[in-house]
C-alpha cells in the first residue's frame, strides 16, 4: 500500500478524454516520477491530486484518506506540499516573510487572526524560517524582495517553503523547465539531498530526461491519458513500448 | 513604545502632534488678516479631518493589505449613523453608547455584504460591493423611511423617549450630545494677540479615538494577520497551496475596515446628530478610495495625509469665490484681471472638484505612491544632497513601507 493511491481517474475536458483509467500507487519515501510526451495529462493529473481539479471518475487516497472534494488549502494540510511549473512565490514579500508564512500555516492552521501580537514576537516562526533559509543557502538573502530573485533562486525559495511544512509529500511539476544546466542541476542536487536526509515522498513530473533518471527510483509514463507502464529506471530505459511512445520522440 | 518599533513609535507620535496641536497648527493667519480664509481651525472642519481619517485608516486595512478595492464602504458611514442617531433618540445623549452601537452594526452589515462579496475578486468584487452600497442608498431613501426618515434624514425630536435622558431641557430645546456631561459643542477660545484659536470637546474626542484608532492599524499592520493579508494581496494561488484560507483572512479585514467606517459615522453622527442617505451614496464610498490613493495605498500614514488633504482642498477651494478672485488680482489691469478670474472661475466654488481630479491625476501619474512617496523622494533627494555637501558616500533611500 503507497502512501499515495489513485484508482480508475479519469478526467474529460468537453470532447477531450484527458485521463482515462489511471491507477497509480507512490511508495513511501520514494522518488516517483511521471513522464510522458506534451499533452499526455500529467499536470491534470497532478492537479486532480491536489485539489484543482476533481476528476470525473476514480479515487485518490492520501495515507487512507480520500483527498477528494478536499479544498488545495485541506489537502495541504493533510501533508502535501506542491512546487508549480513557474515558481508561485510572494513576490511583494521579503525572502523571511515568505518562508515565514508556511510555517505560520504549519503551526496555526488554516485561519487564526493573530492581529494584535508583532510579527517579531514570533521567535519559533522566526527561527524556524531562519534556519530554513540557511538549509536553503540563501540566508544573506533575507532581507530582498522575493520578486527581485533570479530564477533558480525562487525555485529554491519554493522548494524550502514546502520544505519548512514538513510535507509527507512534494509534488514537483516540471520544477527545471526553462532552467539553466547550471540551474538544473543545482536543482536536481537539492532535490537529491532532501530526499536522502528527510523523511519524505517525492513525485514528480519531468520532461527532462537527464532529471528523470538522475532522481527517480520508481517511474510512470503517461500516454494519452493513460499510464502506459510503470517500472525501475533501468527497465523504462530499455522499454520498447516507451523509446515507441516517448524517448523514440525525442531521440 | 506600546509595543512598537522605532520607526513606528516615531510615526504615532507625529499624528498625536499634529492632532493634538491641530487647534495651531490649522490657524496660522491672524483672524484679520486676508489669508485668513486659508485657516482650517474650526471645530466642524477639524472634526471632519480626522473623523475622515479614521474612515480612510480603516479603509486602508482592506485595499491597502489585501488589495480588494470596495467601492460601497459609505454604506458602512451610513450604517453607523443611523445607528448612533437611533441611540441618542432612544437611550439619551451620551455618545459612547452610541459610538459602540455604531461599530458594532457596522461590523455585522460589513460581514454580511463582505460575506458575499468575497466570493469574486478583482473587479467583480468592487462592482458587488458597489452594488449594496446603492441598494442601501436606494433603500434608506425610500423603503426604509420608518428607520431612516427618508430624503429628510434621520433628526431628534422633541418627543423622542431618551430613557436614560430628558426628551427636552428645561428650556424645551433638544438636549445636545455629551461626554458624561461634557457637551461635545463646547469649544474654549483662546486669544492670542490677533490670533484666535479654538479648542473643541468634541474635536478632542474625536482626535484621541482617531489616535487609538491609527495605533490599532499600526498593530494590525505588524502582526502576522497583517502579514498573512499582504500575502493575499501578493499571491491568493501560493496562500492556498500553503494551507491557508484566504476567505476568512480576506473576511476578517473587510469586518474590521467596515468597523472603522461605522466609527467614523457614529463619531459623525455624534457631532452633529443627524443621518441622511446621502452619506451612503457612492460618490462618498469614492472619496475615500481616493483619500487612501492619493495618501498612498498600502502606507501606514498615507489615509491620515490624504483625507486631511482632501477635506482641507475641498473647503478651502470651494469657500472661493469672483469676488475673493476680484480682490486677489485688483493689481492686474482690469481686461486681464477679468480674463484671469475667468480662467480660474471653473476651478473655485463648486468647481473644486475639477481641481480635486487634477491633482488626483498628477498624483497617480507621477506618485503612484501617494503623497507618502513625494515625502520619501523630498527626504531622498535632501540626504543625498547633504551627502554630496559632506563628500560622503549617498546614504541609502528608505524602501517604501
Ligand atoms: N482546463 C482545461 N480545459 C480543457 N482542456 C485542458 C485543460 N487542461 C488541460 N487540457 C488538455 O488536456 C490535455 C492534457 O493536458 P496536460 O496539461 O495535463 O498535459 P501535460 O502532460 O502536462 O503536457 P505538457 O508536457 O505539455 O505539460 C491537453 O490536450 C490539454 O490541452
Ligand atoms: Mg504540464
Amino acid at each position: 500500500m503507497g502512501i499515495l493511491e489513485v484508482k480508475d481517474v479519469g478526467k474529460r475536458f468537453g470532447g477531450l478524454q484527458a485521463l482515462s483509467n489511471v491507477n497509480l500507487s507512490v511508495q513511501e519515501n520514494s522518488v516517483h516520477a511521471i513522464i510522458g510526451p506534451n499533452g499526455a495529462g500529467k499536470s491534470t493529473l497532478l492537479n486532480c491530486l491536489v485539489g484543482k481539479l476533481i476528476p470525473d471518475t476514480g479515487s485518490v487516497m492520501f495515507d487512507g484518506q480520500s483527498v477528494l472534494g478536499r479544498a488545495p488549502y485541506e489537502i495541504n494540510q493533510m501533508g502535501i506540499s506542491r512546487v508549480f511549473q513557474t515558481p508561485e512565490i510572494f513576490g511583494d514579500l521579503t525572502v523571511l516573510e515568505n518562508m515565514m508564512i508556511p510555517c505560520f500555516a504549519k503551526r496555526d492552521g488554516a485561519f487564526e487572526l493573530n492581529a494584535l501580537s508583532s510579527v517579531l514576537r514570533q521567535k519559533d516562526i522566526l527561527q524556524k524560517a531562519e534556519h530554513m533559509l540557511e538549509e536553503m543557502n540563501m540566508a544573506d538573502k533575507r532581507h530582498m524582495h522575493a520578486a527581485a530573485m533570479s530564477r533558480g533562486d525562487k525555485r529554491r525559495l519554493e522548494i524550502g517553503m514546502c520544505l519548512s511544512q514538513e510535507p509527507r509529500l512534494l509534488l514537483l511539476d516540471e520544477p527545471t523547465a526553462g532552467m539553466a544546466r547550471a540551474d538544473t542541476n543545482n536543482t536536481i542536487d537539492l532535490l537529491k539531498q532532501i530526499s536522502d536526509e528527510r523523511d519524505i515522498t517525492i513525485a514528480i513530473i519531468e520532461h527532462d530526461m537527464h532529471v528523470v533518471f538522475s532522481l527517480a527510483n520508481r517511474i510512470t509514463v503517461l500516454a494519452q491519458g493513460t499510464p502506459l507502464v510503470e517500472d525501475d529506471p533501468q527497465n523504462i530505459r530499455g522499454n520498447p513500448k516507451v523509446r515507441e511512445a516517448y524517448l523514440g520522440e525525442s531521440a | 513604545m506600546f509595543g512598537l518599533d522605532k520607526k513606528d513609535t516615531s510615526k504615532l507620535i507625529i499624528v498625536a502632534c499634529l492632532a493634538l496641536l491641530a487647534p495651531f497648527i490649522l490657524n496660522p493667519f491672524p483672524t484679520d488678516s486676508a489669508l485668513a480664509q486659508f485657516n482650517a481651525g474650526y471645530p466642524d472642519l477639524m472634526q471632519r479631518f480626522v473623523i475622515f481619517g479614521i474612515f480612510a485608516i480603516g479603509f486602508n486595512i482592506l485595499f491597502g493589505l489585501t488589495g480588494y478595492l470596495s467601492f460601497g464602504h459609505a454604506a458602512f458611514l451610513g450604517v453607523g449613523s443611523y445607528s448612533a442617531v437611533w441611540m441618542f433618540k432612544l437611550i439619551g445623549m451620551n455618545v459612547i453608547p452610541a459610538i459602540v452601537l455604531s461599530v458594532i452594526v457596522a461590523g455585522l452589515f460589513a460581514l454580511l455584504i463582505g460575506f458575499v462579496s468575497l466570493r469574486r475578486s478583482g473587479i467583480y468584487f468592487s462592482i458587488l460591493t458597489l452594488a449594496f452600497a446603492q441598494m442601501s442608498f436606494n433603500l434608506a431613501y425610500s423603503v426604509l423611511t420608518p428607520i431612516t426618515n427618508g430624503e429628510t434624514g434621520l433628526q431628534l425630536t422633541l418627543e423622542d423617549p431618551r430613557i436614560l435622558g430628558v426628551s427636552a431641557t428645561a428650556d424645551g430645546s433638544i438636549p445636545v450630545t455629551n461626554l458624561f456631561g461634557l457637551e461635545m459643542r463646547s469649544t474654549f477660545e483662546m486669544a492670542v494677540g490677533p490670533w484666535a484659536f479654538q479648542f473643541n470637546a468634541g474635536y478632542y474626542l474625536c482626535a484621541l479615538i482617531m489616535l487609538a484608532a491609527f495605533y490599532l492599524s499600526i498593530r494590525i499592520f505588524r502582526s502576522p494577520f497583517g502579514m498573512m493579508l499582504r500575502a493575499v494581496k501578493s499571491n491568493q494561488q501560493r496562500m492556498n497551496y500553503t494551507g491557508l484560507n484566504t476567505r476568512p483572512y480576506t473576511l476578517a479585514a473587510f469586518v474590521i475596515s467596515g468597523m472603522y467606517a461605522g466609527l467614523a459615522g457614529g463619531l459623525m453622527a455624534s457631532m452633529d446628530p443627524l443621518a441622511g442617505a446621502e452619506r451612503m451614496q457612492w460618490t462618498a464610498s469614492g472619496e475615500v478610495v481616493l483619500m487612501t490613493i492619493l495618501g498612498g495605498a498600502g502606507t501606514l500614514i498615507g489615509p491620515v495625509l490624504g483625507a486631511g488633504f482632501i477635506k482641507y482642498f475641498e473647503n478651502i477651494f470651494s469657500k472661493i469665490n469672483d469676488n475673493v478672485l476680484h480682490t486677489w488680482f485688483s493689481f492686474l489691469p482690469d481686461g486681464m484681471e477679468d480674463a484671469v478670474v475667468f480662467i480660474i472661475h471653473p476651478f473655485i466654488g463648486k468647481g473644486w472638484h475639477l481641481t480635486l481630479g487634477i491633482l488626483f491625476m498628477l498624483v497617480v501619474i507621477f506618485l503612484p505612491g501617494g503623497l507618502v512617496e513625494g515625502g520619501q523622494r523630498i527626504k531622498g533627494w535632501l540626504s543625498r544632497r547633504k551627502s554630496k555637501d559632506g563628500g560622503k558616500a549617498a546614504g541609502e533611500t528608505n524602501p517604501a513601507e
